[in-house]
C-alpha cells in the first residue's frame, strides 16, 4: 500500500504541508469583549456618489462605511438625507414600535401563546428606514427579519399578531410558520422559509416592471449568512445582465443562527464588494443609523427608476437577541457581544439625533416607550380574541386542503372528507362535520 | 386513432405539423394572445432554442417578450416566481429535463407554494417547458425522465404531450392555467412518433393522425387523459414516448388491449383508469423512467387500491431499469418491445 499522504509529501519535500483553515469567531461564552479590530469609518467621511456612476465607481463605498450620525450625534457628511424633524420621529416611533412588538411576541412565545417567534431587534434601522425611502407600493421581498417594514407600512399589527398565534382571523389560515407574513395590498411578498430564495425573485418582479414599462422598483433582503446561497449569485447575475431595477439588501448581523459571519465569507471582503464583481453598485452602510440606511436606500433606489441599475447594500449591525425562539446564544458568542457593539443601538442613537436638535427630550421618549407599549398591548388583546395556537380558534379542516391548486382535485376532496370523518372519530360528541362555525361560535374550537 | 374529446373553439383547418412546429405555433398563439405571456430560458431568444422551439419569436414578439438568460436554472425559475408575482405568465424553457435540478428548490418550495402559503394573495401561472425522455444516444443527462420528483409535490401539475395535436392543445392549457404547470416534451418524438425499433427507419409525423394539428387556437383540458385504443384484453397506462411504443406492441401481439395516454400525470384522469380497468380486469403501466418509486408505482398503488375485486391478474409495470440512463447501452435500457412484450404475454395467460 502506498501512502499517498506520505507520498505527496516526499515528493515535494519543499513545501509545507497543506493546512485547511476553518474560521474562528474571537469571542466565544465568557470571553472578554474587544472590538478595537474592527475598523469603523467615522460618520461623513465617504462621498456620496453620483446615482448615475458606473457600478466599479462604488468600489470605496463597499470597503468603506456610510455613516451620517456622528459621536456628538450630529448628522455630518454628503449622505445627510435632510430629513425633517417629523419624518425623524416618525422613524424613531416605528423603530421603538417594532422594538415593541417583538418584545411582546416573544413573551406571547414564552407563554405558549405561539410556536415560535423572532425578534428583529437592533435591526429595527434596517428595515423601518429602507421603507421610508422607498415609495408605498414598491415591492420588498423580504426575509424573515424585517417586521419594521410591514410596520412602517401602517399593516396592522392585529392581523401580524393573528398570523403569529395561527388563529381563526389569520389571513393565511393558520397554514404558515408564526412570522412568515404575506401582505400583498402592503407591497410585501410572501416570506419562505427557503433562504435566500426572494432574491431572484425579487429580481424577476423587477425585470417584469420593466417588461411593463412599469415605474415601480423591487427590493429584497436576506441575511448574510444566506448570501452564500446559489440563489444570491442567481440573483447578482440575473440583476446585472438585465440592469433590473431592484436594490437587494444583505443584512450583515455577524451570526446565522451559531455560525460568525467567517462562514460566510466575511474573514476575507466586505459582502458589499462583491457587488462591483457583477457589475452592480455596491454600498456598505452603517446598519445602525437609521439616516444612513435612509440615505443609501434612497439613492439605490433613484438609480433604480432612472433605469441606472440594481445596488447591493450590506447594513453592517449586530443580532443584538438569539436567532429565535428556540436559540439560546450564550451557547456560541460572549454575552459582551452585545454590549461592547461599537455602532450602539439604533433606536438610542436616532432619539439622541432628535435630542440633540432640540426636536426631542427624555420625557416625550418615556411617553412614546409607553405608548407604543400599549398600541402592541391593545392590538394583541385583540387578537387573542381571535384564539390562540392550539386553543380552538382555528380555521376548518376543509381550509387546509384549499389554495394547492386554484380548484381542488378530486384526490384533496377525498383527503378533506377523510380529515373531516377523522374529526369525528376523534371527537363524537363535538358538532359533527361541516358544523365548524357552530362549534367555533361556542368557543370549543376542534 | 384521436379520440376527439379535445376543445376545439374554431372548426379549424388542420395541417401536418411536428412537435415541435406545435409547441412553436402554441407559443405564438399565446404571445399574441396574451401580452403578459413572456418566454425565456438559454438559447431560447435569438437562435429560437436548441431544439427549436422558439424560432421566430424573438423577432416577432421583441426582445422584452422573448429573451435569452444566464446559465442559470435557479435564477430562471426565480426570476419566472417573481415575474409571476408581479402579473406576469412566463413560460420559461430548461433546455434539458436532466439540467432542472438547480431550479428545484424554486419549482418545490417557491412556486408550488406559493398560492397555499399566501392564501392566494400570490400564485404562479408558470408554464416550466423542458425536453424530456430518452431514445436519442443522450446519455445519462440528455435522456432523463424525472416526472416522478414533481407528481410527488403538492401544488405542481405535470404534463406529456404524446402527439403534436396534444402538444399544442396541452401546452395552451398549461399556459393559461393559473397553476405552476411543468410541460415535458418527449424529444425523441418531437419529429415522428417511435415505435421502440430503433433499427427501423424514423417516421415522421405527416401521415400520423396526431400530426394533423388545427389552425389557431385550441385547448386541452389539463387533467384529461386520451383513449388512444379502445379495447377489451387490458388496460395500458402510458404517457409520452411510450405511447407509440405501447400501441406497436399490441398491435404486433394482435392484443385487444385498451391504451390510455393519460397526458396530464397529476392531477391524473382518475375517472378514466377505473372505468378502464373495471372493464378489462388487467392493467399494465409504462414508462421510461427508472423503476423504483417511479410514477408507475403511484399508478400501480392507484388501480390496486381502486379496482381490485376487478383485478384478474397482478398489475404489471415495464419501465427503465434502476441505473442512470446508459449511453451505449442504450437500447438494453429502454423498455422496448422484448420487455413489454413480455409483460403482454405474463397478463394475457392469467
Amino acid at each position: 500500500m502506498v501512502d499517498h499522504k506520505a507520498s505527496g509529501s516526499m515528493a515535494r519535500g519543499n513545501l509545507p504541508p497543506l493546512e485547511m483553515h476553518v474560521p474562528e469567531p474571537r469571542f466565544r461564552p465568557g470571553d472578554p469583549v474587544d472590538y478595537s479590530w474592527l475598523d469603523i469609518p467615522p460618520a461623513g467621511a465617504l462621498p456620496r456618489f453620483d446615482e448615475a456612476c458606473e457600478a466599479r465607481d462604488t468600489l470605496p463605498a463597499t470597503m468603506g462605511m456610510i455613516r451620517v450620525l456622528d459621536e456628538e450625534h450630529a448628522a455630518v457628511g454628503p449622505w445627510d438625507p435632510r430629513l425633517d424633524a417629523e419624518t425623524l420621529r416618525r422613524i424613531l416611533r416605528t423603530m421603538a414600535l417594532t422594538r415593541a412588538f417583538d418584545d411582546r411576541m416573544y413573551r406571547g412565545q414564552r407563554q405558549g401563546k405561539t410556536s415560535f417567534y423572532m425578534k428583529c431587534t437592533g435591526e429595527e434601522a434596517v428595515s423601518v428606514a429602507h421603507a421610508f425611502a422607498l415609495a408605498g407600493d414598491d415591492m420588498v421581498f423580504p426575509s424573515y427579519r424585517q417586521q419594521g417594514i410591514l410596520i412602517a407600512r401602517d399593516y396592522p399589527l392585529v392581523e401580524m399578531v393573528n398570523q403569529i398565534y395561527s388563529n381563526r382571523a389569520d389571513r393565511l389560515k393558520g397554514r404558515q410558520l408564526p412570522i412568515m407574513y404575506s401582505a400583498r395590498d402592503y407591497g410585501f411578498f410572501t416570506i419562505s422559509g427557503n433562504l435566500a430564495t426572494q432574491f431572484p425573485q425579487a429580481v424577476g418582479w423587477a425585470m417584469a416592471s420593466a417588461i411593463k414599462g412599469d415605474t415601480r422598483i423591487a427590493t429584497s433582503f436576506v441575511g448574510e449568512g444566506s448570501s452564500a446561497e446559489g440563489d444570491f449569485h442567481a440573483a447578482m447575475t440575473f440583476a446585472a445582465v438585465y440592469n433590473a431595477p431592484v436594490v437587494l439588501n444583505v443584512v450583515n448581523n455577524q451570526w446565522a443562527i451559531s455560525s460568525f459571519s467567517g462562514f460566510a465569507g466575511a474573514e476575507r471582503s466586505t459582502f458589499a464588494a462583491r457587488a462591483v464583481g457583477y457589475g452592480i453598485a455596491g454600498l456598505r452602510v452603517d446598519g445602525n443609523d437609521a439616516l444612513a440606511v435612509y440615505a443609501a436606500t434612497q439613492w439605490a433606489a433613484n438609480r433604480a427608476r432612472a433605469n441606472k441599475g440594481p445596488t447591493l447594500i450590506e447594513h453592517f449591525t449586530y443580532r443584538a437577541e438569539g436567532h429565535s425562539t428556540s436559540d439560546d446564544p450564550g451557547a456560541y458568542r460572549s454575552a459582551h457581544e452585545r454590549e461592547e457593539w461599537p455602532l450602539g443601538d439604533p433606536v438610542m442613537r436616532l432619539a439622541r439625533h432628535l435630542i440633540a436638535l432640540g426636536e426631542w427630550d427624555d420625557e416625550r421618549h418615556a411617553a412614546m416607550d409607553r405608548e407604543v407599549a400599549e398600541e402592541v398591548r391593545a392590538a394583541a388583546k385583540e387578537a387573542e380574541k381571535n384564539g390562540i395556537l392550539g386553543h380552538g380558534f382555528h380555521h376548518p379542516f376543509h381550509t387546509m386542503f384549499e389554495d394547492v391548486f386554484e380548484e381542488l382535485p378530486w384526490n384533496l376532496r377525498e383527503q378533506a372528507e377523510q380529515a373531516i370523518r377523522e374529526r369525528a372519530t376523534k371527537w363524537p360528541d363535538r358538532a359533527p362535520p361541516g358544523t365548524e362555525e357552530k362549534a367555533r361560535e361556542r368557543g370549543e374550537g376542534a | 386513432m384521436i379520440e376527439e374529446e379535445a376543445v376545439s373553439l374554431h372548426e379549424s383547418p388542420a395541417r401536418a405539423m411536428n412537435m415541435i412546429e406545435a409547441i412553436n405555433d402554441a407559443l405564438g398563439i399565446m404571445m399574441g394572445h396574451d401580452p403578459d405571456v413572456v418566454v425565456f430560458g438559454e438559447d431560447v431568444g435569438y437562435f429560437g432554442g436548441v431544439f427549436r422551439a422558439t424560432a421566430g419569436l424573438q423577432a416577432k414578439y421583441g426582445k422584452t417578450r422573448v429573451f435569452d438568460t444566464p446559465i442559470n436554472e435557479c435564477g430562471i425559475i426565480g426570476a419566472a416566481v417573481g415575474m409571476a408575482a408581479y402579473g406576469l405568465r412566463p413560460v420559461p424553457e430548461i433546455q434539458f429535463t436532466d439540467y432542472i435540478y438547480p431550479g428545484l428548490d424554486q419549482l418545490i418550495s417557491e412556486a408550488a407554494r406559493l398560492r397555499y402559503r399566501s392564501a392566494g394573495e400570490f400564485t404562479a401561472p408558470i408554464t416550466v417547458r423542458s425536453p424530456f425522455g430518452g431514445g436519442i444516444f443522450g446519455g445519462q443527462t440528455h435522456s432523463q425522465s424525472p416526472e416522478a420528483l414533481f407528481t410527488h409535490v403538492s401544488g405542481l401539475k405535470t404534463v406529456i404531450p404524446s402527439t403534436p395535436h396534444d402538444a399544442k392543445g396541452l401546452l395552451i392549457a398549461a399556459i393559461e392555467d393559473n397553476d405552476p404547470v411543468i410541460f415535458f416534451e418527449p424529444k425523441r418524438i418531437y419529429n415522428g412518433p417511435f415505435d421502440g425499433y430503433y433499427d427501423h427507419p424514423s417516421k415522421t409525423w405527416k401521415n400520423h393522425p396526431g400530426g394533423q394539428v388545427p389552425e389557431g387556437y385550441y385547448s386541452i383540458p389539463l387533467g384529461k387523459a386520451r383513449k388512444v385504443r379502445e379495447g377489451q384484453a387490458m388496460t395500458v397506462l402510458v404517457y409520452g414516448t411510450m405511447v407509440h411504443v405501447a400501441e406497436a406492441v399490441l398491435a404486433e401481439k394482435g392484443v385487444d388491449a385498451e391504451i390510455l395516454d393519460l397526458r396530464t400525470l397529476w392531477p391524473l384522469d382518475i375517472e378514466a383508469v377505473e372505468k378502464s380497468v373495471e372493464k378489462t380486469g388487467k392493467c399494465l403501466v409504462i414508462h421510461e423512467a427508472t423503476r423504483t418509486s417511479g410514477f408507475g408505482a403511484e399508478l400501480v398503488s392507484l388501480v390496486q387500491e381502486r379496482c381490485f375485486y376487478h383485478l384478474e391478474a397482478p398489475i404489471e409495470r415495464v419501465t427503465g431499469f434502476d441505473t442512470p440512463y446508459p449511453h451505449s447501452l442504450e437500447w438494453a435500457y429502454f423498455p422496448g418491445p422484448v420487455r413489454i412484450g413480455e409483460a403482454v404475454d405474463r397478463l394475457m395467460k392469467e
